[in-house]
C-alpha cells in the first residue's frame, strides 16, 4: 500500500505534542518529600513504627525485629506494658480507630523469643561505661552504648535486673519469662551485670573500675507517704513494697476489705493484686472523678471487670480504727488551663478497711548524690542538660531519676538517647538530635482512599479466670491478625507507591521509576495543578513555588 | 479479557489492603486487579504537551477511557471526537497529543461518523478493531443529540463516551442541557430572581440511553479510577451501542481549584448528586455505594458556579438541589 | 447490455458496479429510488461486502460517511434540495477533510416555497464547500460519470458530487446501456485511501488550523481542484477507451466553435438544447451550445477556447442568486473576460425553476431575440409578467401583504377563495 503525503496542517502525526513544553506555565511544583509520622513524633523510643509494620506486613518478622530494635530492645516488653502513646495520635483514629501498633509490637516481639534473635554489639572501642540500676533506662542506655561498641558494666542493687518492671509491674501484666527473655539477650551481648551490687558512692566506683563515663538510672523507687489523723488500727502500706513483696512472693496483708488510695495505674495495678491475692473486697478511692483519673481507661476498665470497687471524688480525711472518714469532693466550675481540679465539699462518709495501701505517687533516693555538689537535685529530680549530662562531667542521668513522665517508655527512650550523648561525649563532641521531618498530621492526607479496616481486637481472659491467679490478661495476635494490623497503618507522609499521582496527573508528567524507587516528576510538562498533593492518600507531596 | 471479581469477604479478612481498590495502584494487589493507569506499560492514549487548562477533569477521564479500552482491545481501537475542549486541547497544529487513530469532524455529529467507522470495520470483515466516540455535554445532550439517538436506535457497535462537565466550557462556559440547576454560567448568569441555570424537568442522558435499550449504560468519575475502568471493560465486552458518561469536573467551568478536581468529582458522588451505576438492555443492574456521604452543601461551597446558593436568600434552591441528591438516592439505590 | 430502466435505478446498479464499502441513506425526493434499489442490491447479496445503513437525517448521513471513508471504505451516498442543506456543515468537513466520497444530488429546488420539483439551487449552495461537482445531461452519462467519479475522487483525495437533475433524469425510463463488472474492474482499481484511521500506523485527523496555515490550507486545496481539470479530461478519454463512449470531460461542445451564439447550460436541459440547435441550424442559423460537465473545477480554459470564436454567449440556468443574478453567467464573464476580452456578449437567463418546464420554444424566442441583437442582459424565462405585476402592485398598497407565494397562487386560482382577506 503507498501512503501518499498526508493533507496538510489538517492531519498530524503522533508523538507531535511532545514539542509542547507545558512545565512553562507552572508557579507552583510539586516535590516529593517525606513527612514524619504522628506514631514516630510521639513515640519515646522514636521508633520508626511505620517501617516496622510495613516489614510486618510482608511477613519479614526478622527485618521488622531487627528495625524496631534499632531504637527499643524489648519488643516483647513493650509490646505488653507501653502505654502506647504512638495509637493516641494515630492518624487512623480520626478515620476508624488507631492502628494497634502495640499488638503487633508485641507480635514481633513474640517472633524474636520463638525463633531466638539476638543482638549484635558494635566493634569494640576500648570505653568503659557503668550503668547505676538495671531498671528499663540502665538497660536501654546498656543496649544502645553496647551497639556503639563501648563495654557497659551494669550495677543493680536488687536480686533480680529490671527495676520497675519486675518489681512494679504485675505478672499478669508482663510474664517473667518475657522479661526475662529480653533482659537475658541484652546480657548476651556482653554487657556485665553486678546484681545485688548496690552502688555507695558513685565516683569511687567509677574510678575503681576506670570507666569513662557513668549513667545514673536509679529510678524513682520510695513512695510518696502521708500520714492520716485518727488513731490507726489496721496497717497502711505503699503501694511499691506491696508489689515488690507480691514479686518476692514475701507474705503480704492484703486481705479482707482493702481499700487502695490513689488514681493511677499504680493504684490499678495494687487492687487487681489483692484480687489475686484473695481480698475478701477491693475499694479504690480516687480523689478524682473517674474520666480524669491518672490511670489508663483501659486499667481502670480491666480493673472494674475484676470486681474492685472506684469510688472516685473523695479524699482520707482521718482513719479511726478499722473506719476510715472520706471527704467528698466536687470538680471546681474554675478550669485552669484545660485541667479540671477538685474543691472540698465538707460533707464526710466512711467506710471499712482491713488495710490500707497508698498509691499516690514516688520519690526518688537523694542518698547517692547527696555528697556530690555538682549533681543539682531540684523538683524531686537530678538535673540534667539536653544532653542528659548532670552538672558532674561524664554522668549521665536517665529515666524515673530525671524530668520526664516516669512511664517505661520514656526510660527506654532515655536510654537511648544518652547513649548517643555519651558516644558523642567520649568523642568529644555535643550530642545533637537530627533535625526533624514535618509531622503529617490529618489535614495532609486523603483518607477517602483507606479500606474500611476495623481494628483486630486482642483475646483478653475472661475476667472470672483473671481472679484466680497471675495468667496474662491479654492475649497474642495470629499472624493473619498481625499482618492485618499492620496493614491498618497508612504509612502517614511516606510514599508507599500507590501510583495515584502517577495515575492522575492529567499531563501524564509523572515516571514511574519501580517499586521501591518510587516516582519522578517530569517537570517539562507538569503544569502544576497540585492534584498530585490534593490525592496524594499519606501526604508525601508537597507544592513548593517557583521562582519566576 | 475483563478483570475476574473481587475475591469472597472471608478471604478478604485475611487478604487485606492497605487501600483496596482506591488508590490507583496497590501493590499488593494481584496484577489482574490493578489499573491500567498504575502500569508503566499503559498506552498514555492522551500524552503529555496537550494544552487542557491545569487540573482538567476531561484530560484525565479520556485517558482513563482509552487507555482502559486499549488494554482490552489490545491496542485495536479507533476514536473519533466531537468539537469542544477535548478536541481543541488536544490537536492544535502543528501538535497532536494523541497516540491513537484519532478524528475530529464537527461539533454534532460524532455519533455518526463513529457510526461510519463502525460500517467500515464492519464491511471489511474486521472484529478486533473498536470504535469509540467521544463529546462533552453539550455536543452529546444538546447539538449531536439526534446523531447520538440514530446511533442507539442502529444499535451501533460504537461506545460513546460523555464528558460531562455541565456546560460549554470551550466556548466561554455557556449552559447546556446537562448544566446542574442553580448553576452559573456565562448564559445563566447570577442574577434577577431565580439566580443561575433554570431548574428545568433535565435531560438525563444515561436514563434516555437507557430508554434505547441499548447494550449497556453506565455513569462513571475521575475519582473512582477502578469503577471507571470496569465500567470501560464491561462497556467493550458487549458487542452493539453503548454509552457511557463520565463526570469530569472543570476548574474554569465550575470556578474551582485545579488541585480539587478529584476531589469535586468524589463529593459530587459522596453527596448523591452525580449517581454512578449500569444499566444493561434498558434495565438498571447496579449502582456504586456512596462510601462516606456528605452533604450537597460540602460540593456546592468549593465551587464559585454555585456561590450565590448558598446565600440565605436563596435557600429555596439549596433545598432544590438537596432534593435532587436525595432523589438520586432513592431511585439509584446509593446508600 | 441494454437497458430500460429508470434513472434512479441505473445509477444505483452502476454505484453498485463501483462496489462501495459503505452506503448511509436518507430519504429525500428525488433521490430515494437510487438508495431505495442500492438497499434491495446489498440485501439480496448483488452487492457484497457493503453495509448499508438507514440513519436519521441528512446531517447523520454526510457525517457517517465522514467516518467510513476516514476509515478506508468507498462510500457512496445520495441527497437533494433541503437534504443538502441540512447537511451542509458535513459537507463543507468532508471536502476540508480530504475524504473521496461521491454523492448523488438529484438536483431540486430549494424552499420555501417547498417545492419539490428541479432546478440547480441546491447544487449552487455549494458551489464554495470545496467539493468536484460534476453534472450530466442523460442517464447513460449519469451512469458512466458515478463510475468515473469515484476514480477522480479517490486519485485526488476531494469529494465528488454528481448533479442530476431531479425528476427529469433520475424518474424517466429510458434506455441504458450499463457496463460489465469486468470494465469497471479494469476502470476502476481498488481504494487506496491517502490517510487512514489504521491501529496500525495512527494518526491525528481533523487537526484544529490557526491563523499561521490556514491560507495554505485553503490554498493547497483549490489547487487541487485546478489539478483535476487535467485528470478529469484523461479519465474521460481512459473511460472512453475501455467503454467505447464519450462521458464526463470538463465539457462538451456541440457546434460551439463556428457559431455565432453559444447557448451555455448544465444538466438535461442540454438534450432540449441539441434539438433545438438541430433544427435552428437546419434553417442555417448560427447557433451552438457548450455543455459544462464541470461545474467545480470551474473550467475556465475550456470554456474560453469554446467560446474564442462566439459573438453571443446565453448562459442559461436553473438557479440564480438572488439579489445578484445568474451565478453560473457571472462565472462565465469572469473566466472569458480575462482569455476574450470585452468583445464577447453575455445574457443571462434564468429558467425551469421549481421544475418549470423549459420548452423548445422558449429558448427558440431567446435565439430570435439574439439574433435581433434585443435579448435583455437578464432573462427570467417564461416568468408571468401578469402576475408578477399584480403582486408587486399589491405589495405597494398594502403594508403587509402576507406570503407572496400564497398570494400568487391565490391569483392564479389554487388556493380556496374562502381564505380571500
Amino acid at each position: 500500500m503507498t501512503i501518499q503525503h498526508k493533507p496538510f496542517a489538517i492531519t498530524l502525526d503522533v508523538g507531535t505534542s511532545h514539542l509542547n513544553k507545558t512545565g512553562s506555565w507552572r508557579s507552583m511544583r510539586p516535590v516529593y518529600i517525606d513527612r514524619l509520622p504522628p506514631c514516630n513524633k510521639a513515640c519515646p523510643t522514636g521508633e520508626n513504627i511505620q517501617g516496622w509494620l510495613s516489614l510486618a506486613e510482608e511477613k519479614n518478622y526478622r527485618g521488622a525485629w531487627e528495625l524496631l530494635t534499632k531504637d527499643n530492645p524489648f519488643p516483647a516488653i513493650m509490646g505488653r506494658v507501653c502505654y502506647h502513646p504512638c495509637e493516641n495520635t494515630c492518624n487512623r483514629g480520626q478515620l476508624d480507630l488507631p492502628v494497634g501498633i502495640n499488638s503487633v509490637e508485641r507480635f514481633i516481639g513474640e517472633q524474636g523469643l520463638i525463633n531466638n534473635w539476638q543482638f549484635k554489639a558494635g566493634e569494640d572501642t576500648g570505653k568503659k561505661i557503668m550503668v547505676i540500676g538495671a531498671g528499663p533506662a540502665g538497660l536501654s542506655s546498656a543496649y544502645h552504648l553496647r551497639r556503639f561498641g563501648h563495654q557497659v558494666t551494669i550495677y543493680e542493687a536488687s536480686e533480680k535486673p529490671g527495676g520497675m518492671m519486675r518489681y512494679g509491674i504485675p505478672k499478669y501484666r508482663l510474664p517473667r519469662e518475657k522479661l526475662n527473655a529480653e533482659i537475658y539477650r541484652i546480657q548476651k551481648m556482653g554487657v556485665e551485670f553486678k546484681l545485688n551490687h548496690p552502688v555507695k558512692d558513685i565516683l569511687e566506683t567509677k574510678k575503681q573500675g576506670g570507666f569513662d563515663a557513668v549513667v545514673i538510672g536509679i529510678g524513682a523507687q520510695q513512695s510518696h507517704f502521708i500520714s492520716f489523723p485518727g488513731q490507726s488500727s489496721i496497717p497502711v502500706l505503699d503501694a511499691l513494697t506491696v508489689l515488690r513483696d507480691t514479686e518476692n512472693e514475701n507474705p503480704n496483708q492484703l486481705i479482707g476489705k482493702v481499700v487502695v488510695y490513689g488514681g493511677g495505674n499504680s493504684a490499678m495495678d495494687v487492687a487487681r493484686t489483692a484480687i489475686r491475692m484473695g481480698a475478701q473486697d477491693v475499694t479504690v478511692i480516687s480523689r478524682q472523678e473517674i474520666d480524669n483519673m491518672s490511670a489508663h481507661p483501659f486499667e481502670i476498665k480491666e480493673t472494674l471487670e475484676e470486681g474492685a470497687q472506684i469510688i472516685s471524688l473523695r479524699s482520707i480525711k482521718a482513719i479511726n480504727g478499722c473506719e476510715i472518714t472520706l471527704e467528698l469532693l466536687k470538680t471546681s466550675e474554675e478550669h485552669h488551663s484545660g485541667h479540671s481540679f477538685v474543691v472540698e465539699t465538707g460533707e464526710v462518709e466512711s467506710i471499712e478497711a482491713d488495710v490500707l495501701v497508698l498509691a499516690i505517687g514516688q520519690v526518688i533516693d537523694r542518698q547517692l548524690f547527696e555528697n556530690i555538689a555538682p549533681i543539682e537535685i531540684s523538683n524531686e529530680s537530678i538535673q540534667i542538660d539536653n544532653t542528659m549530662k548532670t552538672g558532674l562531667d561524664g554522668v549521665f542521668a536517665a529515666g524515673d531519676v530525671v524530668p520526664s513522665q516516669r512511664s517505661v517508655t520514656t526510660a527506654l527512650g532515655h536510654g537511648k538517647k544518652v547513649a548517643r550523648a555519651i558516644d558523642a561525649w567520649l568523642n568529644g563532641q555535643s550530642y545533637q538530635p537530627a533535625p526533624q521531618n514535618e509531622v503529617a498530621t490529618f489535614d495532609k492526607m486523603e483518607p477517602w482512599y483507606y479500606s474500611d479496616a476495623p481494628r483486630t481486637i486482642q483475646p483478653h481472659l475472661d475476667a472470672v479466670r483473671r481472679k484466680n491467679g497471675f495468667a496474662e490478661v491479654v492475649g497474642d495476635l495470629d499472624q493473619d491478625h498481625a499482618k492485618y494490623e499492620a496493614r491498618r497503618c497508612m504509612s502517614c507522609g511516606n510514599c508507599f507507591e500507590c501510583d495515584n499521582c502517577y495515575g492522575i496527573c492529567p499531563d501524564n508528567a509523572i515516571t514511574k521509576l519501580g517499586p521501591g524507587k518510587g516516582f519522578e516528576f517530569k517537570y517539562d510538562y507538569c503544569k502544576g495543578c497540585g492534584m498530585c498533593e490534593s490525592e496524594c492518600p499519606c501526604g508525601a507531596i508537597a507544592m513548593e513555588a517557583e521562582d519566576i | 479479557m475483563t478483570k475476574k471479581e473481587q475475591p469472597a469477604t472471608d478471604e478478604q479478612m485475611i487478604k487485606f489492603y492497605q487501600t483496596g481498590t482506591f488508590t490507583v495502584g496497590n501493590r499488593l494487589l494481584d496484577e489482574e486487579f490493578r489499573t491500567v493507569q498504575a502500569t508503566s506499560e499503559r498506552s498514555n492514549s492522551i500524552d503529555s504537551g496537550h494544552r487542557a487548562c491545569q487540573g482538567c477533569g476531561q484530560a484525565l477521564g479520556a485517558r482513563y477511557a482509552l487507555d482502559t479500552a486499549m488494554r482490552v482491545t489490545d491496542n485495536k481501537i479507533i476514536a473519533a471526537n466531537a468539537t469542544g475542549c477535548l478536541e481543541v486541547f488536544t490537536t492544535p497544529y502543528p501538535e497532536t497529543a494523541w497516540s491513537i487513530p484519532w478524528i475530529h469532524s464537527l461539533f454534532g455529529n460524532v455519533a455518526s461518523v463513529a457510526s461510519g467507522i463502525a460500517a467500515t470495520l464492519k464491511a471489511k470483515g474486521d472484529t478486533t478493531t473498536r470504535v469509540i466516540a467521544q463529546g462533552g455535554d453539550g455536543g452529546t445532550t444538546d447539538i449531536g443529540f439526534a446523531c447520538l439517538s440514530g446511533m442507539f436506535d442502529r444499535n451501533d457497535d460504537v461506545l460513546y463516551i460523555c464528558y460531562d462537565n455541565g456546560g460549554y466550557m470551550n466556548t466561554g462556559v455557556q449552559r447546556s442541557s446537562a448544566t446542574p440547576g442553580g448553576a452559573r454560567t456565562s448564559t445563566s448568569m447570577p442574577v434577577g430572581e431565580h439566580p443561575g441555570s433554570s431548574f428545568t424537568t433535565g435531560k438525563f442522558l444515561p436514563a434516555i440511553a437507557m430508554a434505547h435499550e441499548i447494550p449497556y449504560v453506565a455513569t462513571a468519575s475521575v475519582h473512582d479510577l477502578h469503577d471507571l475502568e470496569r465500567k470501560i471493560e464491561k462497556a467493550m465486552s458487549f458487542r452493539g451501542a453503548r454509552y457511557i458518561q463520565i463526570n469530569v469536573p472543570c476548574p474554569l467551568g465550575w470556578g474551582s481549584e485545579p488541585a480539587k478536581t478529584i476531589k469535586l468529582a468524589r463529593i459530587g458522588v459522596e453527596s448523591g448528586l452525580v449517581p454512578l451505576f449500569e444499566a444493561e438492555h434498558g434495565d438498571l443492574t447496579n449502582s456504586t455505594k456512596i462510601r462516606y456521604q456528605v452533604p450537597v452543601e460540602e460540593y456546592l461551597q468549593l465551587q464559585r458556579r454555585f456561590a450565590h446558593i448558598l446565600k440565605p436568600a436563596n435557600v429555596d434552591q439549596l433545598e432544590t438541589i438537596r432534593a435532587i441528591a436525595e432523589k438520586n438516592i432513592k431511585r439509584y439505590q446509593l446508600l | 447490455m441494454l437497458y430500460q430502466m429508470s434513472g434512479s435505478i441505473a445509477v444505483a446498479k452502476a454505484i453498485a458496479l463501483c462496489r462501495p464499502d459503505v452506503v448511509p441513506c436518507y430519504p429525500i425526493t428525488p433521490q430515494t429510488h437510487i438508495v431505495e434499489h442500492l438497499s434491495v442490491l446489498v440485501k439480496s447479496g448483488q452487492l457484497e461486502n457493503c453495509t448499508y445503513e438507514n440513519v436519521e437525517s441528512e446531517f447523520a448521513s454526510m457525517s457517517f460517511c465522514i467516518g467510513s471513508s476516514a476509515a478506508g471504505a468507498r462510500t457512496y451516498t445520495a441527497t437533494a434540495s433541503q437534504g443538502l442543506l441540512y447537511m451542509m456543515e458535513a459537507v463543507y468537513n468532508a471536502s476540508g477533510l480530504g475524504l473521496p466520497i461521491v454523492m448523488t444530488l438529484g438536483n431540486r429546488a430549494i424552499g420555501a416555497p417547498i417545492n419539490i420539483w428541479n432546478d440547480h439551487s441546491d447544487a449552487m449552495s455549494v458551489r464554495d464547500a470545496g467539493w468536484i461537482q460534476l453534472f450530466v445531461e442523460s442517464n447513460q452519462q449519469a451512469v458512466d460519470v458515478h463510475i468515473q467519479a469515484f476514480k477522480l475522487a479517490e486519485a485526488l483525495s476531494i469529494p465528488v458530487m454528481v448533479n442530476m437533475d431531479g425528476f427529469i433524469l433520475t424518474h424517466a425510463i429510458t434506455r441504458v446501456d450499463l457496463p460489465e463488472q469486468e470494465q469497471v474492474d479494469q476502470f476502476l482499481p481498488p481504494f487506496v485511501p491517502r490517510q487512514k484511521l489504521d491501529t496500525e500506523a495512527p494518526l491525528s485527523i481533523g487537526a484544529m488550523v490557526g491563523p499561521d496555515a490556514f491560507t495554505e490550507v485553503r490554498y493547497l486545496a483549490h489547487h487541487r481542484q485546478k489539478e483535476a481539470l487535467a485528470i478529469i479530461e484523461q479519465q474521460a478519454k481512459e473511460f472512453a477507451k475501455i467503454f467505447g463512449r464519450d462521458s464526463g470531460g470538463l465539457v462538451k461542445s456541440y457546434f460551439s466553435e463556428d457559431a455565432d451564439i453559444v447557448l451555455v447550460a448544465m444538466g438535461s436541459v442540454i438534450g432540449t438544447m441539441q434539438d433545438l440547435v438541430n433544427d435552428l441550424r437546419n434553417e442555417g442559423y448560427s447557433v451552438g451550445i457548450l455543455s459544462l460537465r464541470s461545474f467545480r473545477p470551474f473550467p475556465a480554459n475550456a470554456i474560453c477556447n469554446a467560446l474564442k470564436n462566439a459573438k453571443q454567449v446565453i448562459v442559461f440556468e436553473k438557479s440564480f442568486a438572488v439579489g445578484m443574478g445568474g451565478i453560473l453567467a457571472s462565472e462565465i464573464h469572469m473566466a472569458t473576460q480575462r482569455f476574450v476580452g470585452d468583445k464577447l456578449i453575455i445574457k443571462s437567463v434564468i429558467g425551469g425553476l421549481g421544475g418549470r418546464t423549459i420548452t423548445k420554444k422558449s429558448l427558440r424566442k431567446l435565439i430570435d431575440s439574439a439574433n435581433k441583437n434585443e435579448l435583455d442582459d437578464e432573462v427570467f424565462m417564461d416568468l408571468d409578467g401578469t402576475t408578477v405585476v399584480r403582486e408587486l402592485k399589491r405589495q405597494q398598497e398594502e403594508q403587509s401583504s402576507g406570503p407572496v407565494a400564497e398570494n400568487i397562487l391565490r391569483d392564479i386560482g389554487v388556493v380556496s377563495a374562502s381564505k380571500t382577506h
